[in-house]
């Protein structure tokens, strides 16, 4: 089982559900990277999302995009990320998931990647522009660093391929809540129950909910429907604005216990 | 053949479906679509009645008697794409496209346009057919091509202007892929080139090849043979391989794509993926690409504002990788020399991305023997571009 699945069960067999945030690597200079991380792990997240920015972004909203381009603006590159996270790799507690468009990885070179990647305390990658048809790419090398490769569950897909992408998963499953890009939005479909069952039947791997996820009772009601959640946006514009409280508060809504 | 679709829509090593898993439904629901209608009977005489009637096809295969004297080589003879309706050849995509949309049941029209051109051509079909249309455009374009941007509100189209980016082509196709996924139960994307991820490369270049199978047929019919060779400018690269592909088997045929020099592509401002970029991905398919060494995208240069594209279609680069065809690049200099050369010699005005074809021409041309034939695909005519020539010429029309 990979490092990222079994932490994710941790936490929830106690009870508590996932959080998973979203943070843009470089947004506000990578200087800002350690404190970040160090400070979500403090408040009890249960894995971070660690967005690299790229030129063309086309699953993101405009929240996360308009990080990337203050991200990219900073100088902020695949390599520097996964440099500056290997500085300080002997002080992080929870899997780091990395989230980047493919060419980066191309461009890096896939197997030097993996290799840094997993050093940099990596444990989970998110491509989203690599549906599982085109995964064979990356998949070998990943797998040679225990690095889980998660995949992405859209509500478009029909019966047959959600099977397919739920079992193919590794770490958790990423259920897109919406059609569409990233961002915050106010109401979610109501079938949505319905679909986070039939996925959890195919599968032992956590569901999380994400796309869209941005108040606590976003973050209660997933949590009732599926293992937890993955906030972005939110959690992206919080940090911009120095925001602490308003990410505490999202966290707890995914604690059955108080924080310790 | 050569060129034929793999499984995963791999042309060679090239191609494939690179997108969010939110589309990868709509994609397979376009490849089953395409795959019912494109033998079907009723369809193809519905898009024929309507290349006929309405666009205007065939178009002629104009012998240039003029330019031919003043190459002082082969036999050049001119595609007339410019005498299309909405005068280029993306109106044959764009139609073919809404048709197919239509009898999928979705009457929602997304498209990114670079020129202009396949908007305009794209607003046309949906005020023909009765469709919603919504076409991003990048700002910078927006102003280069301000009459085209006129043209497609007039025709009842909503243009919507792309700051983000470079805010040229290719962030007009990031939000008009963004617009798709986000409303991908009513609408369908009509993509304006050979790009993009599988099956649009295939559908965009079939619905492009009465480009080549008609200059097949007229060549045989004026001259008896097929000519030596043939020359198409390359932005995504649909004229040029709606041109080619009815060619490729013919191997003695040679196929020359024209990609866009920009500034020179030793100075790193220009447009040319093949002959100045690495493979990487973007847009949903592998191909030739325009980036620095972390794999971020770049912004490509030309002034012509529909090669302005950083990628090329993955049927070219495998061309290009298996030699078939072979890809050079004119400069923004030499095509606006060939705008005056063809409107002085022949008394045409054709598109700069045209321009681009013309002026390979001219040098290929003089290499050739008079008794050889070379066919330039002219993809479209200037009228769109007029302010940019005339201030790139130094003049000073408002
Ligand atoms: C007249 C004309 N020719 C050529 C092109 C380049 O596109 P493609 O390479 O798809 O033919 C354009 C694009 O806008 C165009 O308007």
């Amino acid at each position: 089982m990979s490092q990222l699945k079994e932490t994710i069960l941790k936490t929830t067999a106690n009870g508590d559900k996932a959080f998973v945030p979203y943070i843009m690597a470089g947004d506000g200079g990578l200087d800002k990277l350690q404190p970040t991380i160090l400070k979500l792990q403090e408040l009890g997240v249960t894995a971070i999302e660690v967005g690299i920015p790229f030129t063309d972004p086309v699953a993101d909203g405009p929240t996360i995009e308009r990080a990337g381009e203050r991200a990219l603006a900073a100088g902020t590159t695949l390599r520097k990320v996964v440099e500056t996270l290997q500085g300080f790799v002997d002080q992080v507690t929870v899997p780091l998931v990395a989230m980047t468009y493919l060419n980066p990885i191309l461009a890096y070179g896939v197997e030097d990647f993996a290799r840094d990647a997993k050093a940099a305390g990596i444990r989970g990658m998110i491509i989203p522009d690599m549906p599982l048809e085109e995964s064979e790419i990356v998949h070998p090398a990943f797998k040679a660093e225990g690095i889980a490769l998660v995949q992405l569950v859209s509500l478009a897909s029909s019966s047959e391929r959600i099977e397919r992408l739920t079992k193919a998963s590794e770490g958790f499953i990423y259920a897109v809540t919406v059609n569409g890009i990233t961002g915050a939005r106010q109401s979610f479909a109501d079938e949505l129950g319905e679909h986070f069952k039939k996925l959890q039947s195919y599968t032992d791997t956590p569901v999380l909910a994400g796309f869209g996820i941005s108040t606590p009772d976003h973050v209660r009601n997933f949590g009732a429907i599926c293992d937890g959640v993955i906030v972005g946006s939110k959690i992206v514009d919080s940090i911009a604005n120095d925001d602490w409280v308003t990410i505490e508060e999202l966290v707890k809504a995914s604690k059955v216990a108080p924080v310790k | 053949m050569t060129t034929t679709t793999t499984k995963k829509g791999r042309f060679g090593r090239f191609g494939g479906q690179f997108v969010p898993e939110t589309l990868m439904t709509a994609l397979q629901e376009l490849e089953e679509a395409y795959d019912k209608f494109k033998n079907d009977e009723e369809f193809q005489n519905e898009l024929n009645y309507y290349l006929k009637n309405y666009v205007g096809r065939e178009t002629p295969l104009y012998f240039a008697e003029r330019l031919t004297a003043q190459f002082g080589g082969a036999k050049i003879y001119l595609k007339r794409e410019d005498l299309n309706h909405t005068g280029a050849h993306k109106i044959n995509n764009a139609l073919g496209q809404a048709l197919l949309a239509k009898r999928m049941g979705k009457n929602k029209i997304v498209a990114e346009t670079g020129a202009g051109q396949h908007g305009v051509a794209t607003a046309t079909a949906c005020a023909l057919l009765g469709m919603e249309c919504i076409v991003y455009m990048g700002a910078e374009d927006v102003k280069r091509q301000a009459l085209n941007v006129f043209r497609m509100e007039l025709l009842g189209t909503k243009v919507v202007g792309v700051e983000k980016g470079s805010a040229t082509l290719k962030d007009a196709v990031n939000e008009a892929l963004r617009h798709w996924v986000t409303n991908i139960e009513d609408t369908h994307y009509i993509l304006g080139s050979a790009m993009g991820p599988h099956p649009f490369p295939t559908i965009v270049r079939d619905f492009q090849r009465v480009i080549g199978d008609e200059t097949r047929k007229q060549i045989l019919e004026v001259e008896n043979r097929l000519p030596d060779a043939v020359v198409a400018c390359i932005g995504g690269g649909s004229n040029s391989i709606g041109m080619f592909y009815p060619f490729v088997e013919d191997s003695d045929v040679a196929l020359y794509g024209v990609e866009a020099a920009g500034h020179g592509i030793e100075t790193g401002k220009h447009a040319a993926a093949i002959n100045g970029g690495q493979t990487g991905v973007l847009h949903g398919a592998f191909m030739y690409l325009l980036q620095d060494e972390n794999g971020f995208v770049q912004e490509a240069h030309s002034i012509s504002a529909g090669l302005d594209y950083p990628g090329v279609g993955p049927e070219h680069c495998h061309l290009h990788d298996s030699g078939r065809a072979t890809y050079v690049n004119i400069t923004d200099d030499e095509a606006l020399e060939g705008v005056k050369l063809l409107c002085k010699t022949e008394g045409i005005l054709p598109a700069l991305e045209s321009a681009h074809a013309i002026a390979y021409a001219s040098k290929l041309a003089k290499t050739m023997s008079p008794d050889e034939i070379l066919v330039i695909c002219l993809s479209g005519r200037g009228d769109k571009d007029v302010h940019t020539i005339s201030s790139a010429l130094g003049g000073d029309l408002t």
